[in-house]
């Protein structure tokens, strides 16, 4: 793919720029000689149809939901309602200033309370918060509140551990180190849910809580759930609950129904929000009665017909987030509350697990399956035995070359040579069976022209990259022939 | 697979005593606890690393493992072999897959390092 540098020629240009209506006015002057460049910048020189085609060559380079199936696991790539992207365009979200008066942003304060107070159903608990940016954030902000929590209780700083199963989240441990928790690992057992034994036995009096990936990596609702939030509560722990598989079981189940103490949502999953691109996702947390009074501030109150900024809570932990939390994604997540209702929730997260499902059962014949349970909206499989020499990667490699995106791959790290599988739920059936022939016609291929996935992917715009140095020594700059 | 003749450390590097020098590489079990080894990262060489010290980065696919200096010392030598490919690693973790080595500064830190008994009683308790 040639970059705009190597389109064009000297002199061209692709935008003619307006007459001046000022009298024109030497702009260096202003600028110290030392620090004026010694020649003009060297820019690309291409007429307009050039440049057009360029970025739209690069743009049919791109894969997203919207061009194919994207069947990457713990990350819930959903169709985004095109429609919510232009309410989220409406000028009157955009144009507004987070400093203006109450009064006047009225409507955007409406949006924010009632998001919440669907947040707070859908999750079945009494408080919620909207300024964390993240999933990972929202762990943190958690952690922040378990914290508080237990200092107002003159618990700190006896209450420094975390358990975390095997089978959480990465960024789960993470986010309880960086709030100044120990982590302690909880092993799972053979059916790939958290063993109880060990959880009874790390159960004492420095146990500050456990956080619970539900359903977990493994795609498994924990079975025993109702028990592990009881002994964690018994042992005076609270329990956080990761809320990026809330598409397992939207509108079905409620986190604080399973003893959930603290649970966040990824608006970027679950409701609406494109993501993996890098752009703003939010990550709002909800949590039970015992911990309202240490939410962030500010907090959206509702009077009579009036909303209203709070910031008079004595024990909050204070901000996490400049203004409000990314406010258009939100705009987004209500209007797809909204569109949807309860019933359309309730399809989601039986499209979800029916897919995943379907998935699972049509590839486990020929496919390794370490935990053959029935699933959530996920399914991890092993690459492992396909073939000899084969591995997880050439797998995903080859799926390329049939226009597929690839499953997340080696990860969970309790499988080895995993392949997590996440359908989305709004595929029909013709796109899993196609994506279920390409998996089959692989593990063929595996067998009789392993040379095929080991090259792979032959048809994409590029070869198999060194994944490792491209993420460790880019080259950013382009190399001008001249040096 | 714990070789007789080296020392180890707790994180899992092996250490080869030379004549005041100090061969340093992962051990068996940190290259199979890793995966496919696809980068590595070494110190340049000159460098004075103190005994702990993160001297190098072996990346997996799947993890990202950082290497403890387990002397300190000035690094002498590292294995260009290695950084070409870094398989060598998952190959013959204790041959061609070594990192780097070091000039000893202190003999008495020799010491404290793990002989491959007490090594091997602590891949026996998980390590």
């Amino acid at each position: 793919m040639p970059t705009l540098y190597d389109r064009g020629q000297k002199g061209r240009r692709a935008l003619a720029l307006p007459e001046l209506t000022q009298p024109e006015e030497d702009l260096l002057r202003h600028i110290p000689e030392a620090m004026r460049r010694k020649s003009p910048p060297r820019l690309p020189e291409v007429s307009q149809p050039e440049l057009v085609r360029h970025y739209t060559a690069l743009s049919r380079l791109n894969y997203g939901v919207d061009t194919g199936f994207y069947p990457l696991g713990s990350c819930t790539m959903k169709y985004n309602p095109k429609l919510h992207e232009d309410l989220a365009r409406l000028p009157g979200f955009t144009q507004l200033h987070p400093l203006l008066p109450e009064e006047e942003v009225q409507g955007a304060l409406a949006v924010l309370w009632e998001l919440s107070e669907y947040l707070k159903g859908i999750a079945g608990l009494p408080g919620v918060s909207l300024q964390p940016a993240a999933g990972a954030h929202g762990e943190l902000t958690g952690m922040f509140l378990i914290k508080r929590y237990f200092e107002d209780r003159g618990e700190l700083p006896r209450r420094h551990k975390i358990l975390l199963p095997d089978s959480a989240h990465g960024t789960n441990p993470a986010s309880a180190a960086m709030a100044g928790f120990r982590v302690v690992a909880l092993p799972s057992d053979r059916r790939g849910l958290v063993d109880l034994e060990a959880l009874k036995r790390n159960l004492d009096e420095e146990v500050a809580g456990i956080m619970l990936t539900v359903p977990n990596t493994l795609g498994l609702f924990e079975e025993d759930i109702l028990e592990i939030t009881r002994l964690v509560h018994e042992a005076g722990g609270l329990c956080y609950f990761d809320g990026a598989n809330l598409n397992a079981f939207l509108g079905r189940a409620r986190p604080g129904d399973m003893g959930a103490d603290i649970f966040h949502f990824n608006l970027h999953k679950t409701f609406s929000t494109p993501h993996g691109g890098g752009g703003p996702g939010a990550g709002p947390i909800a949590v039970s009665a015992p911990l309202l009074p240490y939410l962030p501030v500010p907090e959206i109150v509702k009077e009579g017909e009036t909303f209203r900024l709070n910031y008079d809570k004595p024990k909050t932990i204070g901000r996490v987030h400049p203004y409000f939390g990314n406010f258009l994604v939100m705009v987004r997540a209500l209007a797809y509350i909204l569109t949807l209702g309860d019933a359309g929730m309730r399809e989601v997260s039986a499209a979800a697990v029916l897919a995943a499902n379907y998935l699972r059962v049509r590839l486990k014949g020929t496919y390794k399956l370490p935990y053959d349970r029935l699933c959530k909206h996920e399914f991890v499989l092993s690459g492992e035995g396909l073939a000899e020499g084969i591995r997880t990667l050439d797998i995903a490699k080859r799926l390329i070359d049939y226009g597929f995106h690839p499953p997340t791959i080696y990860f969970p790290l309790i499988v080895r040579e995993a392949l997590m599988i996440e359908p989305t739920e709004t595929e029909p059936k013709e796109v899993l069976d196609a994506f279920v022939e390409a998996m089959l016609k692989i593990a063929e291929e595996a067998r009789t022209q392993p040379e095929l996935l080991k090259g792979a992917p032959q048809r994409a715009p590029v070869k198999r990259l060194d994944e490792a140095r491209a993420a460790r020594q880019p080259v950013l700059r382009y190399p001008f022939p001249e040096g | 697979m714990v070789p007789k003749e080296l020392r180890y450390t707790k994180e899992h590097e092996w250490v080869r005593l030379e004549d005041g020098r100090a061969r340093v590489g992962i051990t068996h079990h940190a290259q199979k606890s890793l995966g496919d080894i696809v980068y590595v990262e070494l110190p340049p060489p000159g460098r004075v690393a103190k005994k702990g010290e993160r001297v190098a980065t072996v990346e997996s696919v799947k993890a990202v493992g950082e290497v403890f200096s387990p002397l300190s010392g000035k690094v002498v030598e590292v294995n260009p072999a290695v950084a070409a490919s870094p398989d060598l690693i998952n190959k013959d973790p204790y041959g061609q897959g070594w990192l780097f080595a070091l000039e000893v500064a202190d003999a008495r830190e020799v010491e404290a390092l793990l002989s491959p008994e007490a090594y091997e009683e602590l891949l026996k308790g998980g390590g």
